[in-house]
C-alpha cells in the first residue's frame, strides 16, 4: 500500500519524461525505491504529497517553491529521498532557477538512488554542450557530483570534451571535476593524468590553480609534468586566484625540493657577512639581468663572469629557482593568511638562509588575525624559531601574552619566547616571566617556570640567576609553582652539580613539605644521584620517605626505592637497615612497577652483603655519570613536517601528506624546464618587464591574462572589450618604450642603438642594389619571415623586437610588390628609394652579410649606373657617405679591404668580448641525447675571409657513447658555402667539444641547413640562421670619431628625407 | 563557494553576483512583477569571474561618485603593575567603501607613508608600484572592502588618552577593590566607549561592585566584572569599588588584569595620513563635499 502512492509518480513519469527509457528499468526503479524506503510509518505516509503535488503542477512559481522548501528540508537534515522521482524529473525544466535546485538536490540524494539518478544525466549531457558557458560549467559540476559509478565513463568525455572548451570557467570546472572523478573510480587514473597534462598547459590564471590542485590528488608523483609548465606557473602565480596561489606554492615547494640544488649546502664554514653581502649582490643582478631582458643578458653574464671569482663556492642558483623566489615574493603582501604562509614555507624549504628574513614580518602580521589562525602561525614559527631563533628576536615583544589569549596561544608563544631568547634580550623576558609566574592561569605558570629553565640551560650567562630565581619559587604559595619549580632545578642542577652543591642541599630539604608527586620524585632521585655531594642529607631523607612509604605515589615510592639503593651502595652503614625496610615494604606493594622493580629483585642479588658478579657492578650500573638532559622547545622535533601542513599542525601524519625530499646532490639538468614554443613566455617577460615601467604600464598586469585567454564570453562582452583594448594598446606602447628603454638602460646598449641606426641608414644604399634583383628580394624577404618566425620561436629574448619589426616589414612588402607591377623605365629610380627607406628590413640583410660581402665602396658606383637622372647627383654623395659610415662604424665594421677614399681610417681588432648566447641547433630530446649549440664568434673563418666563423659544440647528454656524428650533405643557397665537415669520432656521456664551422652566408639572410648523422644511422636535419646582430667583427673607433660619424649619420638621416620623396612625388604625377 | 571542499569563489563581489542580497528596490520590483523571490539569483556567471578584474563587477552605476575611506587604527597595549608601557603595537586598516561608476583607476597617496611598516593589500592594489612609489594605486571593488592593513612597530611611546589606577587587596574570604579612571593627554579628543573588564580569580565566588558613575555589573559564570562607562567624562571622579566574596582560605596570587577598551575618533595613533587620491580612466567628476 505504501509503496503504490511512492511508484505512482515514476510510472507517469517514465514513459512521459523519457520515453526512451525500457520498462525494465522503471521496475527496477521500482524495487529500489522500495528497499531504499521501507514501507512507510503511518505518520509519514503521504508525508510529501503536498510538495510532489507542486511539483507536479505546470506552473514554474509553484514548482520553484516546492523546490525552495526541499532544499531548505535537506539543508536541515531532514530526508527527502522520497521525493526523489517527482524532483529528478524537474531537471528540464526550462526555468534556470528549478534547475538549479534541482541540481543541488541531485548531488545530494543521486548516490542512494543511482538507477533514478541516471535518467537525469542525458540532460547534463545536453547541459553541456549549452551555449552559455555558466551552464556548460554548471551541467559539468554536478555531473561530476554524483557519485554514480556507472556513469564513469560518461564523466571521463565529459571533462575529455570540457578541457577543450573555449571557456576558462568551464575547464576550470573541468579541473575540478577530475579529483570527483578520481575518487569516484580510481581505475581511470591514467586517462585523467592524461588529461591533466593538457589542462596544466591551459595559460589561463583561472585555470591555473584549479589544475594543480586536480594534479596534487590524481598524481603528486608526476612531477615531469610540471617541468615544461614551470616557468609559466611561477610567472602567472601573482595573478592566480588566492586558493590557487596556496595550491601552486605547495606543489612548486616540492617541485623546488627535487629539481633544485640546496641553496645552503656551503654557509656552514662560510664568512658570514661577506657571503650575505655577495649573495644580496647576486640577487639584485639578477633581477636586474631580468629586467633588461634580452640586452641586460651579455651584461649580466659580463658581470658574472667578473663575480664568480669573488665567491668562493660554486654554488649558483638556478635562473629557475630564483625565479620562484622572486614570484612568490609579492604574495607576501597577501591579505589571505593560507598565501602568506604557503610562500613563508616556501622560503622555509627552498630559499636560501638569508633571504629568509623577508618573511619574518608578514608572519607576525598574521598573529593580528584570529584565534585559529594565530594558532596555526605560531606553532610555525615555533619551529622555525627552533631552527633559526636570531629572526625573530627584533620582534620579540610581539610574542609577549595578553590577558585575552587563550591559554593554547599562551603556551606556544611561551615557547617561542624561549626558543628566541639571546644574551640581549634575556632580562627583559625573565621580567615578563616573573609576572607570567603569578598568572591565574596554573597551566600558563607552570609551562612559564619550564621556559625559564630552558632560557638558563641555553644562555649560560643566566643559568645562575635563573636557578636563583626559581629557588625562590620553592616558597611559593601555588603547590603547582613550586612542583614544576622543583622538576626544571632538577633538570638544571644536572648540568652543574658540583658547583650547586648548596642548592641541592637546600632542594633537599624541601623534601618534606613538597606534596605534588612528581616534585617529591624528582628530589629523591637529585638526593640519590648526588648523594656524594650532600652525604649528610641523604639518610635523612630517605628515612622521612620510607616513614610515608605506604602514603605515597607510585612514582615516589619507585624514586624512594631507587633513593634506598643509592644510598646503601655509597653509605651503607647508615643506611642498611633503612633499605631493607622499604625494599620489604615493596615487596608487598600493590603495583607490580614496584614490586617488579629491577633495584627490588636485584637487592638480593648484591644489596645483601655477599660478592656476587653483579655487586661489583651495582655501583656503576646504579650511579653511573648520567648526561644532562637537553631542554629543548617541543616544537623542535616537527621540523621535519612540511611547515603550513596539517600534519605539522598536529605533529603525526596526515592522510595524503607527501614529505618533502631532501634537495638532490646532484639537480637533474635544468633543461627539461625549457619550453619549445616560447610564444607565451615572451609575453609574460614583456609584462614582467612592463611592471618595472611607469604606471599605465602596470595596468597591463591586471590584464596579463587576457592575452592567454581566449575568452569569447557572450556574457560579458562590455568588460572584455574594454579591458582587453586596453591591455592591448597598453603593450604595444609598451614594446616600444621598452625596445628604447632597453637600449638606452647601458652605455653598451647605446651603442647597439647606434648600430641599428646605422642599419637603418645603410640600408637606403643596399636597397638600390637589390633592387635590381627585385624578383630575388621578395623571394628572400618571404623566406626571411619565415626564418624569422621559426627563430622567434627558438629565441625567446628576440621575440619583442621581432614584433616590433614585423609590421614596417608587411608594409614594405605591399609597396614592393606594388612597385613592381609599375613596369616603365621611368618607375625604376622611384622603385629604388620607394622601398628603401620603408623596407627596414632590408638593412638587416646588408649588415648581416657585410663581414663576407665584398667591398662596399663598390655600392655607390653600382648604385650610380643603376640610377638614371636627377636623383643620381643627390644620391651620390649621400651613398658615398653611407658606404664609408657602413664600412667604418665601430658596430658594422666588415670590409677586408678598407679603401683608401673611405673619409674614416678603421681597424679591425680582435674580439673584446663576444656574447656567450649560443642558439639550440639540436635539442636533447630531439636528438637523443646529443645536444648540439652554436654560437657566432664575431670574426672570420680562418679558411675564408668571407666566412663567418661560428662554434658548434656538441654535447653528449645521454649516458652512451655517442660515435661519428658528422656533419654533411648540406643544402645552400646558390652562392653560399660551407667549410669542410665535422667529424667526431666518438663522444663520450656528458662530454662535450666544440668544432669551428664556417660558413659564408653570401649576404643573404638564408639558414644554411644540413644535417647531423650519429653513427647508427640516424640523421638529423639542421639549420643556422644568420642573425644580423651577429655577423659583425669589432673595430675600435676613438671617441671622436664615433661623434663624428653619429653626426653625419644624423644629418643623412634629416638629408635623405626629402631627397626621397622628391620622386615619389614626381612619379604620382 | 565550494566546489569539493574546494574553494571556488571567496571574493564577495563575486558572490553578490551570483546570488543577489535582497535590497529594497528588488523587492519592491519582485513585488510588482510577481516574480518570486528565489528570482534574484542570477542567470548569467558573474562577469568577475572571468574579467581580469575579478573583484569588480562591470557596469556599475551610481548617481553620485564618491568613495569613503576609513582609517582605522588599533592599538595594542600591555601596561605592567608600575604603570610603564611594556609593548605597544599599532596595527591598521583602511576600509573603503568605493560607491564609483565604471572601471575607476585610483591611486592614493600618503603624507607619510614610510609609516607603514608592514602591509598587506586587497588583491587590487598594485604592488610593484607600492615598491617603487610607495603610492596605492588600484582599481577598487564596488561596495565596502578593506583597502589594506599594516602594522606600524617600534611605536616606543604612544601616549594613551586614560589612565587606570587599580587597588585589590584580598584577605581571608573576602577582599574588597577601587579602580579609579581618568582622562590623561587626550589632545582634544573625546575618548568614547570606554569599558573595564575585569577577570576575577577562580576563587572568587562573588563581586559586588558599586561606581560613581556607570553600571558595572557581575557576571557569575564568566567570573567578570563589566563596567561600561561610555565617554570619558574629565570633570566627574570615576571609580568604581565593591567587595568580593572568595571561598574560604583561599587567596588569589595576584592582582587580576584589567583589559581597558576605548575609542577615540578622529584620529590615528601612528599619525598616518592621506594625502590624496587621485581617479584615473574615467570621465565623471567625484563628488566632493
Amino acid at each position: 500500500m505504501s509503496t503504490g502512492g511512492y511508484q505512482g509518480p515514476t510510472a507517469d513519469f517514465t514513459p512521459t519524461g523519457f520515453g526512451s527509457d525500457s520498462p525494465e528499468t522503471s521496475s527496477r526503479n521500482g524495487a529500489s525505491a522500495s528497499v531504499i524506503n521501507p514501507p512507510l510509518f503511518a505518520a509519514d505516509y503521504k508525508r510529501h504529497e503536498d510538495l510532489k503535488s507542486m511539483l507536479d503542477s505546470s506552473k514554474d512559481g509553484q514548482k520553484r517553491e516546492a523546490m525552495k522548501l526541499i532544499i531548505g528540508m535537506v539543508a536541515k537534515g531532514k530526508d527527502c529521498a522520497d521525493l526523489f522521482p517527482a524532483v529528478v524529473k524537474n531537471v528540464v525544466s526550462k526555468d534556470s532557477e528549478i534547475k538549479k535546485l534541482v541540481y543541488v538536490y541531485l548531488v545530494r540524494y543521486a548516490e542512494e538512488q543511482q538507477d533514478l539518478a541516471l535518467l537525469s544525466i542525458s540532460t547534463f549531457q545536453k547541459g553541456l554542450k549549452d551555449p552559455n558557458q555558466l551552464i556548460r560549467a554548471s551541467a559539468l559540476r554536478v555531473l561530476s557530483s554524483i557519485r554514480v559509478p556507472i556513469i564513469a565513463p560518461i564523466m571521463m568525455l565529459a571533462i575529455k570534451e570540457s578541457v577543450t572548451d573555449m571557456s576558462p570557467f568551464v575547464r576550470k570546472t573541468a579541473a575540478h571535476a577530475i579529483p570527483k572523478l578520481f575518487s569516484l573510480d580510481p581505475e581511470l587514473k591514467d586517462e585523467l593524468v592524461e588529461v591533466i597534462e593538457k589542462l596544466l598547459k591551459d595559460q589561463t590564471t583561472l585555470v591555473a590553480g584549479s589544475v594543480v590542485m586536480a594534479f596534487e590528488t590524481v598524481c603528486p608523483d608526476r612531477i615531469d609534468m610540471i617541468h615544461k609548465n614551470y616557468r609559466k606557473l611561477c610567472n602567472l602565480l601573482v595573478d592566480v586566484d588566492e586558493w590557487g596561489q596556496v595550491m601552486i606554492i605547495n606543489m612548486l615547494t616540492r617541485y623546488a625540493r627535487t629539481q633544485f640544488a640546496n641553496p645552503n649546502q656551503e654557509e656552514v664554514a662560510e664568512d658570514a657577512p661577506f657571503y650575505v653581502e655577495s649573495e644580496e649582490e647576486e640577487e639584485e643582478e639578477e633581477s636586474e639581468e631580468e629586467e633588461s631582458g634580452e640586452s641586460g643578458d651579455e651584461e649580466g653574464e659580463k658581470k658574472k663572469k667578473k663575480k664568480k671569482p669573488k665567491k668562493k663556492k660554486g654554488y649558483t642558483m638556478d635562473p629557475d629557482h630564483r625565479l620562484l623566489l622572486k614570484n612568490a615574493k609579492p604574495l607576501l603582501q597577501s591579505r589571505n593568511a593560507a598565501v602568506v604562509m604557503g610562500v613563508a614555507q616556501l622560503y622555509h624549504h627552498v630559499a636560501p638562509r638569508n633571504e629568509f628574513g623577508i618573511i619574518v614580518k608578514p608572519l607576525i602580521r598574521l598573529l593580528k588575525g584570529h584565534v585559529e589562525t594565530q594558532a596555526i602561525v605560531l606553532s610555525n614559527i615555533a619551529t622555525i624559531s627552533a631552527d633559526r631563533c636570531a629572526m625573530f628576536e627584533p620582534y620579540l615583544k610581539s610574542f609577549y601574552i595578553h590577558s585575552s589569549d587563550p591559554t593554547n596561544i599562551r603556551l606556544l608563544k611561551l615557547d617561542i619566547i624561549a626558543n628566541v631568547a639571546g644574551e640581549s634580550s634575556i632580562h627583559t623576558i625573565l621580567r615578563e616571566f616573573r609576572t607570567y609566574i603569578s598568572s591565574p592561569d596554573k597551566q600558563f605558570a607552570a609551562a612559564t617556570i619550564e621556559a625559564i629553565g630552558r632560557v638558563a640551560c641555553s644562555i649560560s650567562e643566566v643559568t645562575e640567576t635563573c636557578l636563583h630565581g626559581l629557588m625562590s619559587l620553592l616558597s611559593h604559595k601555588s603547590e603547582n609553582v613550586v612542583a614544576q619549580s622543583v622538576v626544571v632545578i632538577k633538570k638544571l642542577l644536572q648540568l652543574h652539580p658540583k658547583q650547586n652543591k648548596d642548592l641541592i642541599d637546600q632542594v633537599a630539604r624541601l623534601a618534606d613539605s613538597v606534596t605534588v608527586p612528581m616534585a617529591k620524585a624528582s628530589i629523591l632521585w637529585l638526593v640519590g644521584e648526588y648523594c656524594s655531594l650532600v652525604p649528610k642529607m641523604g639518610p635523612d631523607v630517605l628515612r622521612k620517605a620510607a616513614k610515608n612509604f605506604v602514603n605515597e605515589s607510585d612514582i615516589v615510592k619507585l624514586q624512594t626505592v631507587n633513593l634506598a639503593a643509592k644510598l646503601v651502595l655509597s653509605n651503607p652503614k647508615q643506611t642498611r637497615l633503612l633499605c631493607d625496610y622499604v625494599l620489604s615494604l615493596a615487596k608487598y606493594d600493590q603495583n607490580y612497577d614496584i614490586r617488579d622493580n629491577p633495584v627490588s629483585s636485584l637487592n638480593g642479588l648484591f644489596l645483601q652483603g655477599e660478592e656476587t658478579a653483579l655487586s661489583k657492578y651495582a655501583k656503576k650500573i646504579l650511579l653511573a655519570p648520567k648526561p644532562a638532559p637537553v631542554l629543548e622547545s617541543a616544537f623542535k622535533d616537527r621540523i621535519h613536517w612540511q611547515l603550513g601542513s596539517l600534519s605539522h599542525a598536529v605533529n603525526s601524519e596526515a592522510t595524503g601528506y607527501m614529505a618533502l625530499s631532501d634537495f638532490p646532490a646532484e639537480p637533474p639538468d635544468p633543461s627539461v624546464r625549457n619550453v619549445e614554443d616560447d610564444s607565451w613566455w615572451g609575453k609574460t617577460k614583456e609584462k614582467k618587464k612592463n611592471l618595472h615601467g611607469d604606471s599605465d604600464s602596470e595596468a597591463s598586469n591586471f590584464y596579463s591574462s587576457i592575452s592567454g585567454s581566449d575568452v569569447s564570453g557572450s556574457d560579458n562582452e562590455g568588460s572584455e572589450e574594454g579591458s582587453g583594448s586596453e591591455s592591448e594598446s597598453g603593450e604595444e606602447s609598451e614594446e616600444e618604450e621598452e625596445e628604447e628603454g632597453e637600449t638606452s638602460s647601458d652605455e653598451e646598449d647605446a651603442l647597439e642603438k647606434l648600430k641599428k641606426r646605422f642599419g637603418k641608414k645603410i640600408e637606403v644604399s643596399d636597397s638600390e642594389e637589390s633592387e635590381e634583383e627585385s624578383e630575388e628580394e621578395e623571394e628572400e624577404e618571404s623566406s626571411e619571415e619565415e626564418s624569422e618566425t621559426e627563430t622567434s620561436s627558438d629565441e625567446e629574448e628576440e621575440t619583442p623586437r621581432r614584433s616590433a619589426i614585423a609590421k614596417p616589414k608587411v608594409a614594405a612588402g605591399k609597396t614592393a610588390k606594388s612597385s613592381a607591377l609599375k613596369p616603365t623605365a621611368a618607375a625604376s629610380p622611384r622603385r629604388s628609394e620607394e622601398p628603401s627607406l620603408l623596407d627596414f628590413d632590408g638593412w638587416d640583410s646588408v649588415t648581416a652579410s657585410t663581414p663576407n660581402s665584398a667591398p662596399l665602396n663598390s655600392y655607390p658606383i653600382s648604385t650610380a649606373t643603376a640610377v638614371p637622372g636627377a636623383s643620381t647627383n643627390l644620391l651620390q654623395p649621400l651613398t658615398n657617405q653611407m658606404a664609408a659610415l657602413a664600412t667604418s662604424s665601430p658596430s658594422s665594421s666588415a670590409s677586408s679591404a678598407p679603401p683608401s677614399t673611405k673619409p674614416f681610417t678603421q681597424e679591425i681588432i680582435s674580439a673584446v668580448h663576444t656574447p656567450k648566447k649560443t642558439y639550440d641547433l639540436l635539442n636533447r630530446i630531439t636528438g637523443n641525447g646529443l645536444a648540439v649549440t652554436y654560437h657566432f664568434c664575431r670574426r672570420s673563418h680562418i679558411t675564408s675571409s668571407k666566412m663567418v666563423a661560428i662554434d658548434v659544440t656538441f654535447q653528449n647528454c645521454g649516458d652512451s657513447t655517442l660515435s661519428g656524428i658528422r656533419t654533411g650533405s648540406p643544402q645552400l643557397q646558390s652562392g653560399m658555402r660551407m667549410s669542410s665537415d665535422v667529424n667526431i669520432k666518438a663522444l663520450t656521456a656528458g662530454t662535450s667539444q666544440t668544432v669551428t664551422v664556417g660558413i659564408d652566408f653570401n649576404d643573404t639572410l638564408q639558414p644554411a641547413k644540413f644535417e647531423i648523422s650519429v653513427a647508427p644511422g640516424k640523421r638529423y636535419p639542421v639549420q643556422i640562421d644568420p642573425l644580423v646582430g651577429e655577423l659583425l667583427r669589432p673595430m675600435s673607433v676613438s671617441e671622436d670619431k664615433f661623434m663624428a660619424l653619429k653626426g653625419i649619420i644624423l644629418q643623412l638621416y634629416t638629408a635623405v628625407q626629402p631627397s626621397v620623396h622628391g620622386p615619389l612625388v614626381q612619379a604620382l604625377l | 563557494m565550494l566546489d569539493n571542499g574546494y574553494p571556488l569563489a571567496t571574493e564577495s563581489n563575486v558572490l553578490k553576483e551570483l546570488i543577489k542580497p535582497p535590497s529594497l528596490v528588488r523587492s519592491v520590483v519582485h513585488t510588482i512583477t510577481g516574480e518570486s523571490k528565489l528570482a534574484n539569483v542570477s542567470s548569467t556567471l558573474p562577469t568577475g569571474q572571468l574579467s581580469n578584474v575579478p573583484w569588480r563587477r562591470t557596469g556599475v552605476k551610481y548617481a553620485n561618485n564618491e568613495i569613503f575611506l576609513d582609517l582605522i587604527e588599533e592599538l595594542d597595549v600591555i601596561i605592567d603593575k608600575s604603570g610603564t608601557t611594556i609593548v605597544a603595537e599599532v596595527q591598521g586598516k583602511i576600509q573603503a567603501n568605493s560607491r564609483l561608476s565604471g572601471m575607476p583607476d585610483l591611486t592614493l597617496s600618503f603624507m607619510n607613508p614610510r609609516l607603514l611598516d608592514d602591509v598587506s593589500f586587497h588583491p587590487c592594489v598594485r604592488y610593484k608600484r607600492w615598491e617603487s612609489e610607495r603610492v596605492l594605486s588600484f582599481i577598487p571593488p564596488d561596495g565596502p572592502f578593506r583597502l589594506l592593513s599594516y602594522q606600524i612597530s617600534s611605536q616606543s611611546n604612544v601616549a594613551l588618552p586614560l589612565y587606570v589606577t587599580p587597588q585589590f587587596s584580598f584577605s581571608g574570604g573576602s577582599g574588597k577593590f577601587e579602580v579609579k579612571v581618568g582622562p590623561k593627554q587626550t589632545m582634544g579628543k573625546v575618548v568614547e566607549d570606554v569599558k573595564l573588564v575585569v577577570p576575577m580569580p577562580s576563587c572568587v565566588t562573588n563581586v559586588n561592585p558599586t561606581s560613581t558613575y556607570g553600571m558595572p555589573s557581575y557576571d557569575p559564570v564568566s567570573r567578570t566584572v563589566t563596567w561600561n562607562i561610555g565617554k570619558l567624562q574629565t570633570q566627574k571622579y570615576m571609580s568604581m569599588n565593591g567587595s568580593v566574596t572568595m571561598t574560604s582560605g583561599e587567596a588569589p596570587e595576584s592582582n587580576p588584569t584589567i583589559m581597558v577598551e576605548f575609542k577615540i575618533s578622529q584620529l590615528a595613533v601612528s599619525g598616518l595620513k592621506v594625502s590624496r587620491l587621485d581617479i584615473y580612466g574615467e570621465k565623471f567628476k567625484p563628488f566632493k563635499e
